[in-house]
């Protein structure tokens, strides 16, 4: 039977099926982060000890500082004890059990979904999880990955498996050449924006179409990444010769004769051509333009080019929402987005913290001054010395921007980088949430490219009219 | 974990959709550990001003909702962050039960290790069940997991789906480890076989 790429890595770990549908699943690599103290905890609690520390992965990110007091980061750079024991008890937790750490002074350092992919630890055909919801960005590499809970990220610890019952899948096929200026955050905000922050509820999805078959291995890691954001369990795209391209030579990844007997299983993963999705929906990629989010959910996205929506012109069970909304964003309906005053910039998380994020934003930045505080927070410490080797580190300092360590920083409001209440953001991170960014925070989601727009101009401004795209 | 069988509580409704972990359980309280409890800090920047003063027009704030153990929820509830301490901020404050038209899913896989139950019931029928707590003279609402129904004001009947394997797991309150251990055997043999199929994976010590 023609199969799904979805379908054929969830038969490959399929240890057995109850008659209710129930599946137990076998984990082919699990990511754990600081965030996972509570699942240690409950395996000690049993008795319990990590199955397979082998196919397991750790780094610290939620809870790390981005500064340094001195000349290297260290733990006494977090300022709250609390979060200070998280990191350590990562460290000690990963030592005890025998898995490989990334920890603080370590290079390979970063957010958990910049790290996997980065070490060739993501892999097509590997069922992947790991205790955050974004996790579906190694999806991006033709893994099927998802984010799991702190009692699952227990049971996978003791387990190497999870029950899972198996979702519907969802193709969402983007066709069509991409206008100059527009990237991949612009591709899956706009999708985000048509199908509904519920739109992929219950679901995995695949994209597909020209669109996603031009993105580089990087673009398609941001787009993957908000899979959660449509509400979805994951998001995938088929392997590829971009993928394997990305993948020579990581440093999990196979050598030798062990790449090629991987390259061959690999190609055999990519959905067949007859094989049915549960749902279909298109989206034409050459109508999409760069993107800003004007509410508190990532599906309240327009393009720079349109307006601040009007509630009275909205279906009426949905004006009183909308209304609070703008009251929390502080916008008034029909204004033009382009111009909106913005207090501060964020460009990082593991949506937008990668080198092509870097190199992007330091485009716009070049040459320029940012006219309020801006910050750039790589995704790892590879990707920060990568950008250090290519001057992009003095790019953005030379424009007044601030340099900093790894982490997931100002995405989740952590460690003092947060946004102030009122304070408007723009923000290259998934998440739009009231409070995301701090208590009253105003977050808008864009691309690393209009967040360096909005940084030297002070507003949201449409890159193309600064890039002559 | 608690079992869960069956529930009788007041419901307090929170028609809004999109209602994130964020919101449930903002992220600069995840240092706590399970056990130092999250219910204070449930709905902290919705429940409370800045200053800590409740808010009053918060739907838990107000007296006719005392004590809720059930939430009516918009669609979409607990989207957002794969962060557990959602489940427990509620389940530590009282809520035993969430019914709404859809579910963040990592929210939803989470409720059920923690003996949490969410109800997924179709938009027309939340809609009339928030209408009917909306109006503050009947507000309990009946859950039966095994009859798989819920009784709200007025004595209407919803019938509701819900998979037969967490079905299980809650109604005899099991941990679903000790569970999955049952199945090691079966889980070894396919390991060497998975392990055998992709040589690759295997990291050189
Ligand atoms: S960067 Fe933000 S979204 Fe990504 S893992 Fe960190 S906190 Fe989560």
């Amino acid at each position: 039977m023609p199969a799904t790429l979805f379908d054929k890595i969830w038969a490959k770990h399929a240890i057995l099926t109850r008659p209710d549908g129930a599946t137990l699943l076998h984990v082919g690599r699990h990511l754990v982060h600081d965030g996972s103290s509570q699942a240690f905890r409950t395996l000690a609690d049993q008795g319990l000890t990590v199955r397979r520390p082998d196919r397991t992965f750790a780094t610290a990110d939620h809870y790390v500082a981005t500064t340094a007091q001195g000349g290297a980061r260290s733990l006494d750079d977090i300022a709250v004890p609390e979060r200070r024991h998280l990191v350590e008890a990562l460290a000690a937790n990963t030592a005890k059990a025998g898995i490989a750490h990334f920890g603080l002074n370590d290079l390979r350092q970063g957010i958990v979904h910049i790290v996997g992919p980065e070490q060739g630890i993501t892999q097509p055909g590997l069922l992947m999880v790991c205790g955050d919801s974004h996790t579906a960005t190694h999806g991006a590499l033709g893994a099927l990955a998802f984010g799991i809970g702190s009692s699952e990220v227990a049971h996978v610890l003791a387990t190497q498996t999870l029950w899972q019952s198996k979702p519907r899948s969802m193709r969402i096929s983007v066709d069509g050449r991409l206008a100059e200026g527009v990237t991949a955050k612009d591709v899956i905000l706009a999708i985000i924006a048509q199908i509904g922050a519920a739109g992929g509820t219950g679901h995995v999805i695949e994209y597909a179409g020209s669109a996603i078959r031009s993105l580089s291995a990087e673009g398609r890691m941001t787009v993957c990444n908000m899979s959660i954001e449509a509400g979805a369990r994951a998001g995938m795209v088929a392997p590829d010769e971009t993928t394997f391209a990305y993948l020579s030579g990581r440093p999990y990844a196979p050598k030798g004769a062990l790449w090629d007997k991987a390259v061959a299983a690999w190609k055999e993963l990519p959905t067949d051509p007859d094989a049915v999705f549960d749902t279909e929906v298109s989206v034409d990629a050459t109508a999409i333009v760069p993107m800003v989010t004007w509410g508190t959910s990532p599906e309240d996205a327009v393009p720079i080019t349109g307006r601040v929506p009007d509630p009275d012109r909205a279906p009426a069970e949905r004006r009183e929402a909308m209304r609070r909304k703008l009251d929390y964003m502080g916008l008034t309906p029909g204004e033009a987005l382009d111009g909106v005053k913005v207090d501060r910039v964020f460009i990082g998380s593991c949506t937008n913290g990668r080198i092509e994020d870097l190199r992007a934003a330091a485009a716009v930045a070049r040459g320029r001054k940012a006219t309020i505080p801006a910050m750039v927070v790589p995704g790892s410490g590879l990707v920060r010395a990568q950008a250090e080797a290519e001057g992009l580190d003095r790019v953005f300092r030379d424009a007044g921007f601030e340099w900093r360590y790894a982490g997931c920083s100002m995405c989740v409001g952590m460690n003092g980088d947060t946004v102030a209440p009122g304070q408007r953001s723009a923000s290259t991170s998934n998440r739009n949430f009231v409070g995301r960014q701090g208590p009253g925070a105003r977050t808008h989601l864009v691309s690393p490219a209009m967040a360096a727009a909005a940084a030297v101009t002070g507003r949201f401004t449409d890159v193309r009219r600064l890039t002559g795209g | 974990m608690k079992p869960f069988r069956s529930l009788d509580a007041v419901a307090a409704p929170m028609g809004t959709p999109n209602i994130d972990t964020d919101q449930i359980i903002p992220a600069r309280y995840l240092w706590r550990s399970k056990a130092d409890g999250y219910g204070m800090h449930l709905f902290q920047d919705l429940r409370f001003a800045a200053d800590g003063t409740p808010r009053e027009e918060f739907v838990l704030n107000q007296p006719a909702y005392a004590n809720a153990g059930i939430i009516v929820a918009g669609r979409n509830f607990g989207c957002g962050s794969s962060r557990e301490a959602a489940v427990w901020a509620l389940s530590d404050y009282g809520v035993r039960c969430v019914i709404a038209p859809s579910f963040g899913d990592i929210f939803y896989n989470n409720s059920f290790k923690n003996g949490l139950l969410p109800i997924v019931l179709p938009p027309e029928r939340v809609a009339a069940l928030l209408a009917a707590l909306d109006r503050k003279q009947d507000v309990r609402i009946e859950i039966d997991l095994q009859a798989q129904t819920v009784t709200g004001p007025g004595g209407t009947v919803d019938h509701f789906e819900v998979d037969p394997f967490r079905k299980q797991l809650l109604l005899e309150g099991m941990d679903d480890i000790a569970f999955t251990l049952r199945h090691t055997e079966q889980m070894a043999a396919f390991e060497t076989e998975y392990d055998r199929a992709a040589p690759w994976l295997a990291v050189p010590g």
